[in-house]
């Protein structure tokens, strides 16, 4: 019975945790569906979008959840930027190539990184209560952070079916010559697609900001949750990439009921490697 | 080309690795030993992972897994059972090239990121797994008892002798990468390369070719995580299997020229020495990993086939001794 209760106090919150990784690992997943690429400097954005919490709201006292607007705007700019210089010269060539371009990214941020704020850890103190639901209790700040992500999903499903730039961005990934061909501007598109794809990064790294503390280094575990949590869904599935979090935050809230936490990470990268093997394309099955 | 001259690109990689070992014993300082021990062991880890990346293509971003495995094995056997360090350090050699065996029958049917993913994965899987496993100390890990040394003439000698085997096994990689270079399994590994599919046409087994360029890129990596830890005197899965030590791997035989025998040799020389100079400059100190970043960047983006391959190109008389 107490491994009951113990999965009734952790479920839930598996499942917003589960919501707000999503949201990171989409970012990594429609770059890889629309060019190809595993974005390595995935996990130093995540960071930075922390760090952009950090000071906005404890530095010039902006609400967090209004802050997000200037996170995301500036994680889009950042993606563009990193497109042209590191990712551009190399898209059409082998994976190692992009591979260690996204990752030399990644060495350059948590370089200057560490210079900056050191490797101590950072915690943005704010809070917005608890809700009591019968025997649960869900903090605010969770709750709102996974209302965000399902906010954020669902504004990129419009975006991406509803007008012409997110159009353009489906027929790219779909066939980049024909849809050159065309007359789509296609390096524009793959520059907005990279944008986009950091600014989900930031934005969720600014979520989880407001509920666990954090150093320049914490983006690396985000990092591999994003890929557990793509490859759940199917890389190159941003749909499947939500529903890959909430796999992954039910596995986090069910498997300490029955074994010690530190299996977590086992079962979570064996399932990984596992899936991996038997259907790459991901649970959905994405539509590649 | 028959008789010595198809061994002419071997030359060069043995007066290098000849030159690391001579090279503390004629200043006769232990801290020069110690570096080039450090030298020594990315030689031979880059090296064997150029035998899988460079020739047969095929990107591992977790190959510290098998030094990291070969290291727990080697010194459970060492600490907890006892063994002598020599069949340690064999079993610690075939433990790794028996994870790859097995692992590469699963993970080798991907290809590209897929691949380097699975191999990501298989290393976070087996530093939680032995995270937990109570056998190999769990998160605490084991610590070498001070008499294991004793056996082998004390403390010193015994570092003494550890510099000695990381010579022998840089040599061993080196040797290896120029064999399977010049063999016909090489020449297959490498139609892979260029077009799996086409190598299979042409009749290339490509499923076992694969494998074994797997298994003989991770012997050598388990043998020598094998020594590094008896050297070390203590093993933590956090030391073993490092992520961003795989990474920097690649970016070694990145640097040197994939798929050479001597790239790797160089990229790790010149990776590691930039690294110590860059960590204890004044100047690039706090930012050495950005400096490197950018370094790497601009190898990524101009010179992808790297110094050796650069040459190569440009310089048609040293095609032959360069390879």
């Amino acid at each position: 019975m107490q491994s009951l209760s113990l999965l009734l106090a952790s479920l839930p919150d598996g499942v917003l945790l589960g919501l707000v990784y999503g949201l990171a690992a989409m970012g990594l997943t429609l770059i890889w569906g629309v060019m190809n690429v595993i974005n390595l400097s995935h996990g130093p954005i995540i960071t930075l979008g922390m760090f952009g919490t950090f000071f906005l709201f404890l530095r010039a006292g902006v609400n967090p959840y209004l802050g997000l607007f200037v996170i995301a705007a500036f994680g889009l700019l950042l993606g563009v930027l990193i497109y042209a210089v590191a990712v551009h010269r190399v898209i059409n060539a082998p994976h190692l190539s992009s591979l260690l371009a996204t990752f030399s990214v990644n060495m350059i941020i948590i370089g200057l990184g560490t210079a900056v704020f050191t490797t101590s850890p950072y915690n943005v103190d704010f809070s917005l209560g608890s809700l009591p639901l019968g025997p649960v209790t869900l903090l605010g700040t969770r709750l709102v952070a996974a209302l965000v992500a399902i906010l954020y999903a669902g504004a990129l499903y419009l975006f991406l079916y509803r007008t012409r730039p997110g159009k353009f961005i489906r027929a790219v990934a779909n066939n980049r010559a024909a849809a050159e061909l065309m007359g789509i501007p296609s390096t524009r598109i793959l520059a907005l697609s990279f944008g986009l794809g950091t600014m989900l990064a930031a934005v969720s790294g600014a979520l989880i900001a407001t509920f666990f503390p954090f150093s320049i280094l914490s983006g690396g575990s985000y990092e591999l949750k994003s890929f557990v949590i793509g490859v759940l869904g199917g890389l190159g599935s941003p749909v499947g990439a939500l529903l890959g979090g909430l796999i992954l935050g039910l596995l986090e809230g069910i498997i300490p009921a029955f074994l010690e936490s530190s299996w977590v990470p086992v079962i979570e990268f064996a399932l990984f490697v596992l899936i991996l093997l038997v259907r790459p394309a991901g649970l959905l099955g994405a539509k590649r | 080309m028959s008789g010595w001259r198809r061994h002419t690109g071997l030359l060069v990689p043995l007066v290098v690795v000849a030159a690391l070992v001579l090279w503390p014993i004629v200043t006769g300082k232990a801290a020069d030993r110690e570096s080039a021990f450090t030298l020594l062991k990315a030689v031979a880890l880059a090296s064997s992972l150029n035998i899988l990346l460079g020739y047969s293509g095929y990107v591992s971003f977790g190959h510290i897994v098998f030094y990291g495995f070969g290291g727990y094995v080697g010194f459970y056997l060492l600490s907890a059972q006892g063994w002598p360090l020599w069949p340690a350090l064999l079993a610690a050699g075939l433990a790794a090239g028996l994870l790859a065996f097995l692992l590469g029958a699963a993970i080798l049917r991907l290809r590209g990121a897929y691949f380097a993913l699975a191999t990501i994965g298989v290393n976070e899987a087996l530093k939680a797994f032995i995270n937990n496993f109570e056998p190999f100390g769990g998160p605490i890990g084991m610590t070498l008892n001070f008499r294991v040394y004793q056996a082998y003439g004390g403390a010193a000698q015994a570092l003494a002798l550890a510099f000695y085997l990381a010579a022998a096994l840089a040599l061993a990689a080196v040797v290896v990468s120029h064999f399977v270079r010049v063999s016909r399994f090489g020449l297959g590994l490498q139609a892979i390369r260029e077009n799996e599919d086409a190598a299979e046409i042409m009749g290339v087994v490509a499923p076992r070719a694969k494998t074994w360029a797997y298994v003989l890129s991770a012997v050598i990596p388990g043998a020598v995580g094998a020594l590094f830890f008896f050297k070390n005197g203590n093993i933590e899965p956090h030391d073993a299997f490092p992520l961003h030590a795989s990474i920097e791997l690649l970016v070694m035989v990145m640097l040197g020229g994939q798929g050479t025998v001597l790239g790797p040799l160089l990229g790790a020389l010149a990776y590691q020495g930039m690294r110590g100079y860059l960590v204890t400059s004044d100047f690039f100190g706090d930012i050495q990993l950005s400096v490197s970043g950018v370094l790497l960047l601009l190898i990524v983006l101009f010179i992808p086939t790297g110094a050796v391959g650069w040459l190569r190109r440009r310089v048609a008389p040293l095609r032959r001794v360069l390879a």
